[in-house]
């Protein structure tokens, strides 16, 4: 299983969304995130898609997305070939110096930020693309995470 | 000129070139309703006793012409009832437009009376749907409609109008009809893989469905199937498009197929699918499927190609445009080793029923006897169940939109009402609906339509008192335990038709079904004739689900 990021093109008509949504939840398809946005045209806006499969299904995905009438373009995005951003705010417990040093260690090696600290926790915040996103929660996840949130991917072609 | 929006939906359906619609009133389309009393010269409307016997009457009429079909109903209920007809009609591919009425914008989300969100409801049943919340967007969007349910593969489409905008007034601007767009075209390059491919092949076979019925390809097919001496094998939804007298045509294939289709199939070097899908009723086991062959998919969709099977070679086109740029690319070439291979499954492996010596009814002794009574014009439409096979198997259609079933959603009560609508549609022709009694207890109140509008459509009612496609399935797979298929239902057919203002017969034998369909035939009005069989009679061959050719059951 891979994890591909899907860039769609719709209009902005009410209801799009549950239209794709409900195309994946019929299909069986799955979302690990999905975000809608405005673009430079107010008809139109951007969803950008996670989707979990193998190439099969990802063939799928992208023609009966495409089939779908407020579609117009719907295009599968290579971390490499595109800037792909997302978002992760993770809320961790730090009850001393010692382990908040060793989250701003962990931090400071990708690249995330703190964003505020307080006695009892401390929330960071990394803005990179989803691989890496990935490799930060699996290592911050050896600490007292209590709350992990994060925002879905943004992606747009090189 | 301006007109209010039930008037203007009126209009565009005439610009579209509707004739007939299906529907029922209620409150939210009382405006509309208004309209068409006032347009009743430009479009006839069929009142039927539930939205879902229009919904299938409308797939029905469309099915026999090619033409889209239209249903009309109110908001709430009236929209949830045509949900099944919907369904089906998407899942075969029909193209239909069916408008709903809904409670006022200013009503709306706010579980008023009858308001139900019918958009969000059919979203997954439908190519597309729209609300209509201004009157000016009104005409385009019905436009639209007829656009996207005749384009591409085709499709149901709904479109839903709150009350207020039916009654809002704009200005109406005239505009042509609105043709399906045909975009297909074949690369030449793709033409030639085709043509090589095929030249290369020892035991071609081509295997075709539903969308050589909608793009009327029969003839084009059947011109390659001779210069390529190809034999084809067909899904249900395909009946009629090649003549069943045809060396080449080796009828019907799938789960209660011909065993020498499946054979040759099983057999092939190259399998070259035109407007199939793959179903799992016809690939059984998609991963024993024509294991030794080539594959090429041919489908307008490209959404198909590689969805249920994995293909080796893949053309997006409209059948017929594929078999006709194909043609001349072809060389004349011939199979016999394989033909001969092939007619040798025929004879020895094919079912043949076996005639009750006295006469009394058989599944395929009633279908033969009323194929050929009604005659090589009539349509049959049918329900869903053993008496659907039975049919497919024994009805001999010989030309396209003259056999109408609900092949992909196996709707159970379709039949009366699309046998209604293939009757509106065409007065002329004699309409058979082949029935079981499991399946005409589910819609038989539409039998009240047809004798409203004196639509003489026959229902030959093939009653072995239980049901029996699931019953079927009990006896081989679930050692006679006959849960919930033995319903003791004690209906009299007869006195049920005459209650309807019809008329019944009831016959145990041959000589009695003549009698009966001879005066049915007179098509004064609807007719039900209620012919016994035995409840354990079988449909015949089956492959299990998930077999092949080795797991065929045929006596």
């Amino acid at each position: 299983m891979q994890k591909y990021i899907l860039s769609v093109i719709v209009r902005n008509n009410s209801g799009v969304l549950a239209r794709v949504s409900s195309l994946f939840g019929r299909r069986g398809y799955n979302i690990d995130s999905l975000t809608v946005s405005t673009t430079t045209d107010p008809a139109i806006s951007r969803m950008s898609i996670i989707v979990t499969g193998d190439e099969p299904i990802l063939e799928q995905v992208l023609k009966q997305v495409s089939k779908l009438e407020e579609v117009l373009w719907v295009e599968h995005l290579k971390e490499t070939d595109s800037y792909c951003r997302e978002l992760v705010f993770v809320k961790l417990a730090a009850e001393d110096t010692a382990a908040r040093d060793a989250v701003r260690q962990v931090s400071d090696v990708y690249g995330a930020h703190i964003v505020e600290s307080t006695e009892g926790a401390i929330i960071v915040e990394l803005t990179e693309v989803p691989s890496r996103i990935d490799a930060f929660l699996s290592v911050i996840g050896n600490f007292k995470v209590l709350e992990m949130c994060r925002s879905g991917v943004t992606a747009i072609l090189k | 000129m301006k007109k209010n929006g039930s008037e203007i939906l009126v209009d565009v359906l005439v610009e579209q070139g509707v004739d007939t619609i299906f529907g029922y009133p209620g409150g939210s389309v009382l405006n509309i309703y208004d309209a068409l009393y006032k347009n009743s010269d430009r479009i006839r409307h069929i009142l039927t006793a539930h939205e879902q016997g229009a919904s299938h009457a409308a797939d029905g009429y469309a099915r026999a012409t090619g033409k889209t079909g239209v249903c009309l109903a109110t908001s709430g209920p009236g929209a949830t009832n045509l949900v099944t007809g919907i369904a089906t009609a998407y899942m075969d591919s029909i193209p239909m437009v069916a408008i709903t009425g809904n409670v006022g914008t200013s009503l709306i989300g706010r579980d008023s009376f009858q308001e139900v969100y019918i958009a969000g409801i059919t979203m997954p049943i439908t190519k597309h749907n729209f609300v209509v919340r201004h009157v000016e967007e009104l005409a385009d969007v019905i436009r639209d409609a007829f656009r996207i349910a005749n384009s591409d593969r085709p499709g149901p489409v709904l479109v839903d109008i709150p009350k207020d905008v039916t009654a809002a007034m704009y200005e109406y601007v005239p505009r042509g009809r609105v043709e399906g767009e045909e975009k297909y075209d074949v690369a030449e390059e793709q033409l030639q893989a085709v043509a090589e491919m095929i030249a290369k092949a020892e035991r071609p076979v081509i295997y075709y469905g539903g969308g050589v019925q909608t793009s009327d390809a029969g003839e084009a097919l059947l011109a390659l199937m001779k210069k390529a001496d190809i034999p084809a094998t067909h899904t249900m939804m395909a009946i009629g498009c090649v003549r069943g007298e045809e060396q080449l045509n080796l009828g019907l294939i799938g789960m209660h197929g011909k065993v020498s289709a499946s054979w040759a199939i099983d057999r092939s070097d190259l399998l070259i699918s035109v407007g199939a899908r793959f179903s799992d009723r016809v690939a059984t086991n998609t991963s024993r499927f024509a294991p030794q062959a080539k594959i090429i998919h041919v489908d307008i969709d490209a959404a198909e190609i590689n969805k249920n099977i994995g293909v080796d070679y893949a053309v997006v086109s409209d059948a017929r445009t594929f078999f006709e740029k194909l043609l001349p690319y072809i060389k004349p070439s011939k199979h016999d080793a394989w033909r001969a291979q092939i007619a040798e499954w025929q004879s020895k492996l094919d079912y043949t029923p076996k005639n009750d010596p006295e006469g009394h009814l058989q599944p395929h002794t009633i279908i033969e006897l009323v194929a050929e009574m009604a005659g090589d014009d009539a349509v049959f439409a049918t329900d869903v169940g053993q008496h659907q096979l039975w049919a497919a198997q024994y009805c001999h259609r010989n030309g396209i939109h003259q056999f109408i079933t609900s092949g992909g959603l196996g709707t159970m009560g379709f039949g009366y009402g699309a046998a209604m609508g293939a009757q509106v549609a065409q007065p002329e022709k004699t309409i058979i609906h082949i029935t079981g009694d499991g399946s005409f207890h589910m819609n038989l109140n539409e039998l009240v339509t047809s004798v409203s509008y004196d639509l003489p459509v026959i229902t030959v009612l093939m009653n072995n008192s239980v049901l029996g496609m699931v019953r079927q399935w009990q006896t081989m797979f679930y050692e006679k335990r006959y849960s919930a298929t033995d319903p003791h239902r004690k209906t009299d057919y007869v006195k049920l038709a005459e209650a309807f203002g019809a008329r019944g017969f009831r016959c145990t034998t041959l000589d009695e079904l003549r009698a009966a369909m001879q005066d049915a035939l007179k098509r004064t009005g609807p007719v039900v004739i209620d012919c016994v069989i035995g409840c354990d009679e079988r449909v015949l061959p089956m492959i299990p689900a998930g077999g092949t050719v080795d797991d065929i059951v045929s006596g």
